[in-house]
């Protein structure tokens, strides 16, 4: 498909007159009260980098845990299954969700698509304090009585409201607060990023013209907006059982002895809430992940995104798919048996349009013209990554191969492989792809490739191996393994290991954090448009791009996003707003 | 590339071959040696390659296209198939009637492991072949609707080979024989107990109200059909091999999972309501039964065992055990009553 217009005379341009009233003028309203998208993008970023260090630091602990027991006596299994719960619950919400949402979705949505802003900025600095919020109650529960909440991040009721589970005590309602928070202040950012990519796109900028990114970001929004509701329900629910005494969730149970007055609920409603949010969840992450590789690989091979329809319909079916799977997580679960028969089939369906993305990325390779910029190292690690990571989810979504390996180690390499590393990694090539335009300055390239080259195998050696301790039978959620007569010794020694290249890879992220501070001062000048990329945000009048984005006039889109190294251009890019040349050829 | 670029990463060389130097050297097990032989190796050749650049340039030769990058890709892919095939850790041997469930894993394992190798392999050959060089431009092809097609078909020819069947297993795995003796399993923070059936062979009614010091699984009185039941706690599971067996799974508080690895099957406890699979074990000795769903502080604590015997043994074993009805009528607790004395093996620590 190759989409190239020649005029706009027909379209009358719709731009109301610059307002200086628009304009913030104190310090307060221009960089800490902003209103302007790509500030609250900055905010976003770095309050979810910081929690993100947080729960880094909590997975070192878990590992040391893991890799040396008994040396560490501080961690003791109330104190281990409270690292466990925050880890999780702040890299999937907090850290990823946020990230590529608040963060990516907010500087990039406007930009790509040539808007002045979001369409609600008022609404969107509010869904950013929200948030603030939101990580300031999650991280409150670490000094209150009790400590956090060591439900796991699954959160299963009756053990999360019980005595026998740390943080039971107020843990547990700073966890769910934070949570309805996070899910109030999302739904503000989620609405006003749907209805800018629906209205504010500049003229010739068709929803068919858009880049991968914004049609990863758009398509995660949406789900976000209709799978976050479940768990917003799930939490108040299990809110009133742990504050009111209702019984949503909670049968009548024996504790300790005590026959406790709850009676009549169900567990397993909770876990149907849950997980109708949890899978969606893990797209939510994955296709802004897809969306941004997409656009890396092509810009750094010179190349147009191979298949760009298929890849669009591709990242709607996936969303679509996303909404019918997610009893694929409760196959175990004591539900009824036939519904894995539906469950599994719906699950390995979705791996035909997710191959089809890894195809084509492969194939924009082929015959291209590849620069390994750091950016497209990243890209490669993710596609490497999420490769391994998905195919390993066709062990877990086929029904009966997840029998024996469900709750195992198996399902913790597979999650961390395909939402923990990968997306981190796409995450990691966003951000020195698009830091000369956040800064105006190239990230260090020799940092970077450090980073990279210890992250990348780093990770790999961390998980990849892991599959095997879950193949054992080693269950996910030991603080120990203890004795188990079917674990050889050696399995100690592959914990170990695993724990050590752990805490190298956690290091390395000094690296990057070093890396981003130095060049903000230091680093090479970019120019407006270093990796001669298409999109428009490179072809902003200024670098970094001012309130408002683009001066006088908003830039008119002619082409697709992915005219790269099209025949007989003088340069091998063509951005999207430079018009046609009279009479070329189509 | 620049020179302090080339001695960062020479330096981070250096510090990765001293990694693979160290780990070789514990050995402790023989996929260490291996691994951190691999690495020093890959250090190895990085200087190297340093240093014929840094030679290259002095010279005034043109610069040599990287390998580097596709060949770390490769050595991924190679790595990761002969980690599989080398490694020390495997499932653990069955001991039940699953192989099935096996034999689907063996069937997935070849199929993405074959798609993996290939895509990756391909991935590293686009990445040598296609580096950047002076002068090259890269081909300009939207979209092959024919290519396309065929990834597609073949894709759904993959998944169908792997789904058809895990489906076909499935339908056996819920589907209980006839024949299946009952038993059932109560979990609880943080220990296992077990309900036989006696002579009827048949479960009587259970409520979780009902239970108490006395009556600690909550058996209904009133039910002739659980007068004959026998309850053990706190000590090993027995069960009769080569006999398919229905295992009834209730839970008192939170969810917990019954979960024996040589078994393969496994299922949640849910409390409010009785879960179930069906097993057959197929040969005797004694295997470590894991709590696999979190149930609070002693989850790892929540151990126990179950001994798979002969038919005949395990009848004599039974016949010695009280039934409900009889401890009812005054006999003392169970554990003091049963053959292994006090033997507290499952016990946890933590309660």
């Amino acid at each position: 498909m190759v989409d190239v217009t020649r005029e706009f005379q027909d379209i009358e341009r719709a731009e109301p007159e610059d307002v200086e009233l628009y304009h913030p003028h104190s310090w307060i309203t221009k960089y800490v009260f902003s209103q302007d998208a790509k500030v609250i993008a900055i905010q976003y970023s770095v309050t979810a980098m910081a929690i993100g260090m947080v729960a880094l630091v909590l997975s070192w602990l878990m590992r040391l845990q893991l890799g040396f027991p008994g040396y560490f006596t501080f961690i003791d299994p109330a104190t281990y299954y409270q690292f466990i719960t925050m880890h999780g619950m702040i890299m999937v919400i907090y850290l990823l969700t946020a990230l590529f949402l608040g963060g990516f979705g907010n500087y990039l949505i406007p930009l790509m698509l040539g808007a002045r802003d979001m369409v609600f900025p008022y609404l969107n600095m509010l869904s950013y304090w929200i948030y603030l919020l939101a990580v300031l109650v999650l991280v409150a529960s670490f000094f209150t009585p009790g400590g956090p909440t060591g439900a796991g991040w699954t959160l299963y009721p009756p053990q999360v409201i019980l005595s026998g589970t740390p943080g039971q005590e107020s843990g547990v309602f700073l966890m769910l607060v934070s949570l309805v928070l996070f899910i109030v202040g999302f739904t503000m950012g989620g609405l006003n990023y749907v209805v800018t990519v629906l209205q504010a796109r500049t003229r010739g900028m068709t929803l068919m013209r858009m880049p991968l990114t914004i049609w990863g970001i758009f398509t995660a929004t949406v789900l976000a907006l209709l799978a976050f509701p479940a768990l917003f329900v799930a939490c108040i629910m299990l809110l009133l059982d742990r504050a009111l005494g209702t019984s949503f969730f909670m049968p009548t149970l024996v504790e300790m002895g005590q026959t406790l007055s709850y009676g009549g609920g169900s567990p397993i409603l909770f876990q149907h809430l849950f997980w109708f949010f949890g899978h969606p969840e893990v797209y939510i992450v994955a296709l802004p992940a897809f969306g941004i590789v997409s656009d890396l690989i092509s810009t750094h091979a010179r190349k147009n995104i191979f298949g760009y329809r298929m890849m669009v319909w591709a990242i709607v079916a996936i969303g679509g798919l996303s909404f019918i799977v997610w009893a694929h997580h409760m196959y175990v679960s004591g539900m009824h048996p036939m519904f894995g028969f539906f469950f599994a089939t719906t699950t390995l369906i979705i791996a035909v349009p997710t191959a089809i993305k890894v195809y084509n990325w492969v194939l924009t390779l082929w015959r291209g013209d590849i620069h390994l910029t750091v950016p497209m190292l990243f890209a490669i690690g993710f596609i490497i990554t999420f490769l391994n990571g998905g195919l390993t989810g066709l062990f877990l979504g086929n029904v009966v191969v997840d029998v024996p390996l469900s709750d195992t180690m198996f399902v913790v390499a597979h999650f961390h492989m395909v939402m923990g590393v990968a997306p981190i990694l796409a995450i990691f090539g966003a951000i020195y792809h698009w830091y000369p335009k956040i800064t105006g300055r190239m990230l260090d390239e020799a940092m970077g490739q450090i980073h990279f080259w210890v992250t990348f195998l780093g990770a790999y050696a961390i998980f990849f191996p892991m599959h095997y301790l879950g193949l054992m039978g080693v269950p996910r959620r030991y603080h120990e393994l203890g004795e188990m007569a079917f674990v050889p010794p050696s399995a100690e020694e592959l914990n170990a290991f695993i724990t050590v290249v752990a805490l190298i890879v956690g290091f390395a992220q000094l690296v990057f954090l070093f890396n981003l501070v130095w060049s903000l001062f230091r680093g090479r000048e970019a120019g407006g448009n270093p990796w001669r990329a298409t999109t428009l945000e490179w072809q902003t009048p200024t670098t970094p791009p001012p309130h408002g984005n683009w001066g006088k006039e908003l830039p008119v889109v002619y082409r697709w996003a992915y005219d790269y190294s099209v025949p007989g251009a003088a340069e091998d890019f063509v951005p999207q707003n430079q018009p046609a040349p009279a009479g070329a050829a189509e | 590339m620049s020179q302090d670029r080339r001695w960062l990463l020479g330096g981070l060389a250096v510090v990765f071959g001293f990694v693979g130097l160290f780990l070789a050297s514990r050995a402790g097990h023989g996929i260490f040696y291996w691994i951190g032989l691999i690495v020093f190796l890959a250090a190895v050749g990085t200087i190297f390659g340093f240093v014929r650049a840094a030679f290259d340039e002095a010279e005034g030769k043109a610069q040599t296209p990287q390998h580097l990058v596709p060949l770390t890709m490769l050595a991924v892919a190679v790595g990761s198939v002969v980690f599989h095939f080398l490694s020390p850790w495997w499932w653990s041997p069955i001991a039940s009637n699953w192989g099935y469930i096996d034999q689907t894993i063996i069937i997935t394992f070849w199929i993405t492991g074959v798609a993996f190798t290939a895509i990756v392999v391909f991935l590293a050959y686009c990445l040598y072949r296609f580096g950047h060089q002076a002068g090259r431009r890269a081909a300009y092809e939207p979209e092959s609707r024919r290519l396309e097609f065929w990834l597609t078909m073949g894709t759904a020819a993959g998944v169908v080979a792997m789904l058809a069947p895990g489906l076909i297993v499935w339908s056996q795995f819920v589907t209980v024989p006839e024949e299946a003796a009952e038993i059932e399993i109560v979990g609880q923070q943080w220990q296992w107990s077990f309900r036989y059936p006696g002579e009827d062979g048949r479960l009587g009614r259970s409520d979780t109200r009902l239970v108490s010091n006395d009556n600690p699984l909550g058996l209904d009185p009133n039910d002739p059909n659980g007068a004959d039941d026998v309850v053990v706690q706190n000590v090993d599971l027995r069960l009769p091999v080569d006999r398919p067996l229905k295992v009834l799974l209730r839970s008192l508080d939170v969810l917990h999972d019954f979960y024996v690895p040589e078994f393969r099957a496994k299922m949640d406890m849910i409390p409010g309501t009785v879960t179930y699979f069906w097993v057959e074990p197929t040969r005797t000795g004694t295997f470590d039964i894991l709590c696999a769903e979190l149930c609070g502080v002693g989850h790892a604590y929540m151990r126990g065992r179950v001994e798979v015997m002969e038919e005949s043994q395990y009848q004599a074993w039974l016949q010695q055990q009280p039934t409900f009805a009889a401890l009812a009528n005054g006999y003392a607790r169970v554990t003091s009553r049963s053959p292994d004395g006090g033997e507290a093996s499952a016990r946890s620590s933590v309660r």
